[in-house]
């Protein structure tokens, strides 16, 4: 029962923080982004000044920048997060609202891929260290990190899709499309999941606890799973909120490629067309899920490791 | 140990928990998408991709190629261009053009429909014209109604919705008034921004075009599902005038950005048409000979901005010497490999002259010639009380086809000039408004014509707005004003030649080539065509 309050108060004042959190991230992405040259309405064209001032006015990049700050945060705390400039028929919630669910799907059928084979090849590479399962995996490994995913994704398409018809190319419509875009956003958390797995075993392999549950006579597969791959978890714990981040919120390079309408494109459509509420709306949002994901490594810390504990009192 | 032992097999069974949900989530999708293929086995429907999610399905609205693909299949102007480009009735039946060129009045076709049953009138097209103008529409193309008498002095605030020179005089016909004398104004009513629109939809429900539901067109085909970012679909319109033409019964739009994605969804047969294509396909197909290769003109001029404002850039001899020390067809042959045509002039092959074609009338204004670039090089420098040429660069936006041209200049300037020019690239934006500050020596440029006609690439009006080189010529703006004030083919065509040429002797852009538009078609597809200043015409096509 104490457990639950102090978590409910834990739960409340990291709460407060995110909000704070995100309103400073929002108040920094309007300065920077009303700071760097160019406009959103600017072509390679002639624009005539007339068109230029009606649409100034129609989107209220007129006002003064401060009520335009002001106008935004109230809309934002009622969840809408305006108009995209380039596109009348889409708004940034409806990007946010049909992209994200993509790029959640596809974000987490790459982290189940990734987890799974990483903490695999991490494990047997650390315990088979210098001998050929070791030597293989780290070569995928190395290769996961080296081969950039477009690259990737290309010879995937090639082999799977054109010549041998397994999978179809691109877009976004029966599960069967999903997989070649998992495997190629799988390769790279793999690789890093598969090292730092590979390190963390070998250090706590290493530790007098698990010399002396192998001295008290444990089986060695109770020693490894229970008290090594336990504690080895902890530093993949860390990462893995970042790179979930990073990953569920999609990703430009693997969803344009692909074809895929997630959410990924945001990012990089919103600096380039100066798209004031996609640069906003697409921050808030991953600034949020991130908040979120940290969150919930804090609390999987205190599963895994008895020795940490949250509290809600203030320090 | 057996805790854990469960726990680890508690977490493996999640997993196959998540992937099945996964999985078992889009099954249903799957199952419909089957019925969906089941259907087209037996209807004519063609696959091709619209690159990115349109902006607005809006004729007023719409602003690029990713709107103007779908709406020029799904709408019809008054007039429309036929396979050889030449303009032919579309909505109108005829039209009389009073001798000054200013009062146009066109009769439309009787018993037009909307797609949605409504009665199309002229009506609807005074409503899309002034629609379109209305300064709260925020039309990003207004100005292209600013030939219509007071259109400009409306969309600014400054004039009245009245006093737009367009009147639906009965439900047959309408009167349009024009600013100035507008030889190419029937080219421009076959150009979006001047459809029509259904007045009452309009009135009634102001978001029709935002949903496949609600879209009302009067082209050939009609939109029947727009899945944002995802993909598009239009279906053969029953109340088109002309529609036993038509033999598609549908087209799927996808929205695939990654040129090369798309053109493995060719290859593997998901898509009968693929453009645009990457470049080094292009390269590949230019001179191969394939049957499905289709290689069309395009209304546009690649260049280089020079800063005329800038020492030693303000003297002509130094920026013809520039110009004539690269060499072109190398640059289109072994960089660009689209079959691109080497450009010694602005306008480019396709749009007619009084008579003939106005580029092939032209010919080349200057040539390539290494020698005389030198010397100009040097009287140039000498003039300007200069030795060589100061630091310098070519300014880019970011993007690996400019970066290939700007280094293959880059080694000719070197090799026939011992000129060493830097490069610069930068974002897009970046560019743009160092281009207005004036802030760059030589930038990289394209412009794709509005309309066909040569007026549309005479861009260097003084102060005109895309004069980025800041150059000022007093003959070259009377020839201008001289061919905006008659309608008289003869005398305009060589007000227009003649301008082109004192533009072209000062040199205050350097052309680098005339663009074209390779695409490629299905060999059970036929009558697919490129309109010059359009994507490849699919409305007359047919699939075996």
């Amino acid at each position: 029962m104490i457990g639950v309050i102090t978590m409910l108060r834990y739960t409340l004042n990291r709460f407060k923080w995110a909000i704070i959190t995100l309103w400073a991230v929002i108040t920094l992405t309007f300065i920077i982004m009303h700071t760097i040259p160019g406009n959103p309405f600017a072509k390679e064209g002639a624009m005539p000044p007339a068109v230029y001032e009606n649409l100034q006015v129609h989107y209220g990049l007129d006002k003064p920048l401060l009520t335009q700050y002001g106008n935004y945060l109230l809309e934002v705390v009622q969840f809408d997060f305006g108009p995209s400039l380039k596109s009348s028929s889409i708004s940034v919630n409806d990007y946010i609202l049909k992209g994200f669910p993509v790029s959640l799907h596809l974000g987490a059928q790459a982290l189940v891929i990734a987890i799974f084979f990483g903490l695999i090849l991490g494990v047997v590479a650390s315990l088979k260290r210098n001998k050929w399962p070791d030597y293989l995996s780290m070569v995928i490994a190395i290769v996961g990190i080296s081969v950039p995913n477009f690259i990737l994704a290309t010879i995937l398409i090639n082999y799977f899709a054109i010549k041998w018809h397994i999978f179809p190319v691109a877009t976004w419509a029966t599960w069967q499309h999903t997989i070649l875009p998992s495997i190629a956003l799988s390769m790279m958390p793999l690789a890093f999941i598969a090292r730092l797995m590979r390190t963390s075993m070998l250090e706590v392999m290493g530790q007098d606890y698990i010399l002396t549950a192998k001295a008290k006579g444990l089986k060695r597969s109770g020693v490894i799973i229970k008290h090594a791959i336990r504690n080895a978890l902890l530093p993949i714990i860390t990462i893995l909120g970042i790179l979930t981040a990073n990953i569920v919120t999609g990703s430009f390079i693997i969803e344009r490629i692909f074809g895929i309408p997630g959410m990924g494109d945001m990012f990089v459509k919103g600096i380039s067309n100066r798209d004031y509420p996609v640069i906003l709306g697409s921050t808030i949002v991953y600034s949020a899920v991130l908040i979120l994901l940290i969150f919930i490594v804090d609390i999987a810390y205190t599963l895994i490791d008895p020795r940490i504990k949250v509290t809600g009192e203030k320090k | 140990m057996k805790k854990s032992k469960f726990s680890v097999l508690a977490l493996l069974m999640a997993i196959m928990l998540i992937l099945a949900a996964c999985n078992g989530g889009s099954k249903e999708t799957s199952n419909e998408k089957e019925g969906g293929s089941g259907d087209s086995a037996k209807s004519k429907v063609l696959n091709v991709n619209n690159s990115s999610e349109p902006g607005s399905l809006h004729p007023a609205n719409a602003q690029g190629t990713h709107e103007s693909w779908i709406l020029e299949h799904t709408f019809e102007g008054l007039t429309k261009k036929t396979e050889e480009g030449k303009i032919v009735p579309g909505a109108a039946e005829s039209w009389e053009i009073s001798d000054d060129g200013l009062k146009w009045t066109f009769k439309l076709k009787d018993g037009l429909k909307w797609s949605n049953g409504d009665p199309l009138t002229a009506n609807d097209f005074e409503y899309a014209w002034k629609y379109a103008l209305k300064p709260e529409t925020a039309a990003d193309y207004a100005y292209q109604l600013y030939y219509l008498k007071g259109g400009e002095a409306y969309n600014s605030n400054k004039g009245k919705e009245e006093d737009v020179g367009v009147k639906a005089t009965d439900d047959l016909t309408l009167e349009v008034t024009l600013e100035q004398p507008t030889p190419y104004f029937l080219d421009l009513t076959s150009f979006y921004t001047f459809y029509p629109i259904d007045k009452k939809v309009q009135e009634e429900n102001p978001k029709w075009a935002l949903d496949a539901k609600t879209h009302v067109s009067n082209g050939p085909f009609k939109l029947t599902e727009w899945k944002h970012k995802e993909s598009l679909k239009i279906e053969k319109n029953e109340n088109y005038y002309d529609k036993d033409k038509i033999k598609l019964d549908a087209v799927n739009f996808a929205l695939i950005e990654d040129e090369n994605t798309a053109w493995q969804m060719y290859q593997s047969g998901e898509l009968d048409i693929a453009y645009p294509l990457p470049v080094d396909v292009q390269g590949q197909l230019v001179n191969s000979g394939d049957k499905e290769f289709n290689n069309g003109a395009e209304l546009a001029v690649y260049y280089y901005n020079f800063n005329t404002k800038v020492k030693p850039f303000n003297n002509a001899k130094v920026r013809k010497a520039l110009s004539m020390a690269i060499e072109r067809e190398k640059i289109t042959e072994n960089v660009a490999q689209g079959g691109q045509k080497p450009a010694f002039g602005v306008v480019p092959p396709g749009i007619p002259d009084a008579t003939g074609d106005f580029q092939e009338n032209t010919g080349n204004l200057f040539e390539e010639n290494v020698a005389e670039a030198k010397k100009l090089l040097k009287e140039g420098l000498a003039e300007e009380g200069m030795k060589e040429l100061p630091d310098f660069s070519i300014l880019y936006n970011t993007l690996d086809s400019h970066k290939k041209i700007a280094e293959a200049v880059q080694g000719m300037w070197r090799d026939n000039l011992g000129v060493e020019v830097t490069l610069e690239n930068a974002e897009f934006q970046v560019k743009l408004d160092r281009e207005k500050a004036g802030d760059f020596e030589i930038s990289r440029a394209g412009w794709v014509g509005d309309y066909v006609d040569p007026m549309t690439f005479m861009l260097w009006e003084t102060d005109g707005a895309y004069n980025d080189a800041g150059w000022s010529n007093k003959e070259y703006d009377s020839l201008l004003k001289e061919a905006k004030s008659t309608m008289e083919p003869k005398e305009r065509m060589a007000a227009l030649h003649k301008a082109e040429k004192v533009m072209i002797d000062e040199m205050p852009i350097l052309p680098v080539y005339f663009y074209t538009k390779p695409y490629m078609v299905k060999s059970n597809v036929t009558g697919v065509y490129a309109p010059i200043n359009a994507y490849p015409n699919f409305i007359y096509a047919d699939k075996k």
